[in-house]
């Protein structure tokens, strides 16, 4: 061969690849101007929101920005013992700004989340600091209240500086970082997060389990019943779809609280007596009967689109080769489903995780999920820098399962339809 | 040794699906050991409905099948032993070449060894050494379908079903396989029932062919017995082309009726008539009628050219005859034939032993 491939070109002398790519181009353009509407609103809703998730939970500079002086003045000092009088004066600068632009209560409550404590010496000190005299503010800072005599408030100050932190994050696993810098976890009692991560874990694969175990032989009887009845039945399986999820959720409070039908039907067959009705709402019972009743078609709709695809004469073959009919299902059949089951369970799993309606009203305290503290984080305690830390870190499992379930399975063998 | 010639055998074998209405009625079949037997008929004349009894795939509603003398109907599927090939191969598409044809071999808890002969055996035999570990959509459609044959054989089986199975393949492709299936039939001497709807496959390949049409056989022959003697009219008219005239029997003697057409006479050989008086189709093979025939033929009429059809090695003519317009005759291209044109009339003959006058449906 040539050591110069010969440049093919057109009857009118272009380069043939140039001429391709300009007759590509209209259509290209056109191509883009449809999809344009749909990036610029994803881009919108979707990257933008995660980005500035991203960005306030590890944005910590309201309270680097209300001290500038103090952490100017702190960057000497080695925060072993009581700072110098430069650092008090700093502060006292700093503060009276604050006191003026009456922003002293937010920094009470920022600090107050590094330390509990410094609410009321923060409060105490702003009356207190109308009367300062200039100079030696050291003295007259620390005779306010004996907190902030004690090194280790000056510390938590001093672990404010930096404008961004991990913080909030090593708090969503119940860890923080202590005085001396190490990350460790926080005291037994005080565990609430792991738990709660990994009850939504917990919850999220039975409710999968469940949701497989009965989806399915109804997709199963969906594809290979006929038309007539299938229709009938699909429209059972798609009717939760048309009603709300919250009508559907009152629901089974109506159901399966202690004097709901259920546990009616329960003393009238004899089951239990009427004074020892079971609980099966406000605990984990209420948020798996709920959440499978309400995730079912998600498992139910990928199963049957491909147990669809199946032809009926595979499992003939595997008969007439000798297989007895659990061989043949299992050997032919439950194969050729395993792309209907890795998307059901992927999508179940992935729904279940991040669930909220269903566990906040069905729930109780021992059925509540991760996404019930996030928004108490958003709604109540308005921090919502955690919230995003811990929306972050769901999202963040999420992919990680993702990524897990290419590698094992591969993503190529879903199939949704 | 002698040859068992109730192989197979349905015993008055009924088939209803939603018991109103019969869709194989009272079907008395023997098959022959190491026969090829093909059902032929219309789609919904209930061939693959009796494939699927013998399989095991559905009950006889009423009556008995008979492998080896051993009744089956309360044997499932999987304990018959009977190889099958489906309509569109049904190979496992999640398993190679090679598992496709190990299943049978390893449901059987055949040693691996013995299984990789049988296996490497059953490939040759279809031409397809070296593509053990292709999946099945890597093969092109004549490639799938001879692994499913290879399947449906390689556990030795004295039965194999074939339901239409070159069904999905292209016109010459389908004639090649046909005539593998044969040397293969041929090669290993086991007994195949094959459905089809396509006459011209069931002609070249069987020994004998039963003609479904409504539930029933309506001939059990050898393929030339069944082209050349239709014991019906709905087989004469299925099987082959088949020139047609309806008329009343005048007159039966010797060997031979008189049947009145509307207009006209002519002379036919009595298959289904036993009387005077009765209605009758009246059935000829195109080739069989002759233009410009010697006079020693019993019948010659003449008709009018309607429409001449160039088919290469032939021609066809459509001829209004006898107040028949569909009237069509094969003609081989010969330089003698140079008065076939639109619209001239030609005398045309033919021996009255070859019209065979039969039921009037």
């Amino acid at each position: 061969m040539s050591s110069e491939t010969k440049q093919i070109l057109t009857t009118d002398g272009i380069p043939l690849e140039v001429s391709l790519k300009k007759a590509e181009r209209k259509n290209k353009i056109k191509a883009f101007l449809l999809v344009a509407p749909l990036l610029l609103f994803l881009l919108i809703t979707y990257v933008f929101p995660i980005g500035d998730m991203l960005m306030r939970s590890v944005d910590d500079k309201m309270v680097t920005e209300m001290l500038p002086k103090t952490f100017k003045a702190m960057e000497k000092w080695d925060g072993n013992e009581l700072p110098e009088e430069e650092v008090f004066a700093a502060f006292h600068s700093d503060f009276i700004k604050l006191v003026e632009e009456k922003r002293e209560g937010k920094l009470s409550t920022q600090l107050n989340y590094t330390k509990n404590g410094f609410k009321s010496i923060i409060k105490k000190l702003r009356r207190k600091s109308k009367s300062f005299e200039e100079g030696n503010y050291k003295e007259q800072i620390m005779s306010v209240h004996k907190r902030w005599a004690n090194v280790e408030y000056w510390q938590a100050i001093k672990r404010r500086a930096p404008a961004y932190t991990g913080q909030k994050y090593l708090k969503g696993i119940d860890m923080f970082k202590n005085e001396t810098g190490e990350i460790v976890s926080v005291p037994k009692d005080r565990r609430i997060h792991r738990i709660l991560w990994l009850r939504t874990l917990e919850i999220a694969f039975f409710v999968t389990v469940f949701c497989f175990l009965m989806a399915y032989p109804i997709a199963h009887l969906l594809a290979t019943l006929p038309m007539k009845y299938s229709n009938l039945l699909m429209i059972c399986v798609l009717l939760p779809f048309w009603t709300s999820l919250l009508v559907r959720t009152a629901s089974w409070m109506i159901l399966l609280q202690q004097q709901g039908i259920v546990n009616d039907f329960f003393v009238w067959t004899g089951l239990v007596t009427d004074d020892n009705r079971p609980e099966m709402m406000y605990n984990k019972t209420g948020s798996y009967v709920a959440m499978t009743q309400i995730l079912l078609p998600f498992m139910v709709l990928p199963l049957y689109s491909v147990m669809k695809t199946i032809s009926p004469s595979l499992m003939r073959a595997g008969k007439s080769l000798g297989g007895t009919p659990f061989v043949a299902f299992w050997k032919v059949y439950f194969p050729l489903t395993i792309p209907g089951i890795g998307a059901g369970c992927l999508l179940v799993f992935i729904l279940a995780i991040g669930y909220y309606i269903t566990p906040a009203l069905v729930g109780g305290a021992s059925g509540t999920l991760i996404s019930n503290q996030i928004a108490f984080h958003m709604k109540s305690t308005l921090d919502w820098s955690f919230a995003s830390a811990m929306g972050l870190m769901l999202l963040t499992g999420v992919l990680v399962i993702y990524w897990l379930y290419n590698k094992i399975v591969g993503i190529d063998n879903i199939k949704l339809g | 040794m002698s040859v068992n010639k109730e192989f197979v055998k349905f015993d008055k074998v009924d088939k209803s699906y939603d018991g109103k209405v019969l869709v194989v009625k009272d079907l008395q079949l023997d098959i022959a050991e190491g026969e090829f037997i093909t059902m032929l008929g219309p789609s919904g004349s209930g061939k693959t409905t009796c494939l699927m009894m013998l399989a095991g795939f559905e009950t006889p509603t009423n009556g008995e099948i008979y492998l080896d003398r051993n009744a089956i109907s309360s044997i499932p599927p999987h304990k018959r032993g009977i190889g099958m090939v489906f309509q569109n191969y049904a190979l496992f598409p999640h398993m190679t070449v090679y598992e496709n044809l190990a299943f049978p071999l390893r449901v059987r808890k055949i040693p691996k060894d013995e299984a990789d002969k049988k296996i490497e055996k059953a490939l040759s035999m279809v031409s397809l050494q070296g593509f053990a570990s292709r999946m099945p959509g890597q093969l092109s459609g004549g490639q799938q379908q001879r692994v499913a044959v290879a399947r449906s054989l390689v556990f030795d089986p004295q039965l194999v079903l074939m339901d239409e199975p070159l069904g999905a393949l292209d016109k010459n492709l389908r004639e090649s396989m046909q005539y593998e299936i044969k040397h293969i039939h041929e090669s290993i001497g086991v007994t195949v029932v094959y459905v089809t709807h396509d006459q011209s496959e069931a002609l070249t390949m069987s020994n004998r062919i039963a003609v479904f049409n409504d539930g029933k056989v309506q001939q059990l022959s050898s393929p030339d017995e069944l082209y050349e003697k239709p014991v019906n009219s709905f087989v004469a008219e299925f099987i082959g082309e088949n020139n047609t005239f309806t008329g009343e029997v005048l007159d039966i003697s010797s060997g031979k009726c008189k049947v009145k057409l509307s207009n006209s006479e002519i002379l036919a050989n009595p298959i289904s008539v036993k009387n005077k008086g009765e209605k009758t189709i009246v059935s000829l093979r195109p080739e069989r009628a002759l233009i410009n025939p010697s006079d020693k033929m019993d019948n010659i009429h003449k008709g009018k050219i309607e429409e001449v059809i160039y088919h290469g090695d032939h021609t066809r003519l459509r001829i209004n005859l006898l107040g028949n317009s569909e009237f069509i005759l094969k003609v081989p291209n010969s330089s003698s034939n140079l008065d076939i044109k639109l619209g001239n009339e030609i005398k045309i003959g033919w021996n009255s032993e070859d019209a065979r006058a039969l039921d009037p449906k």
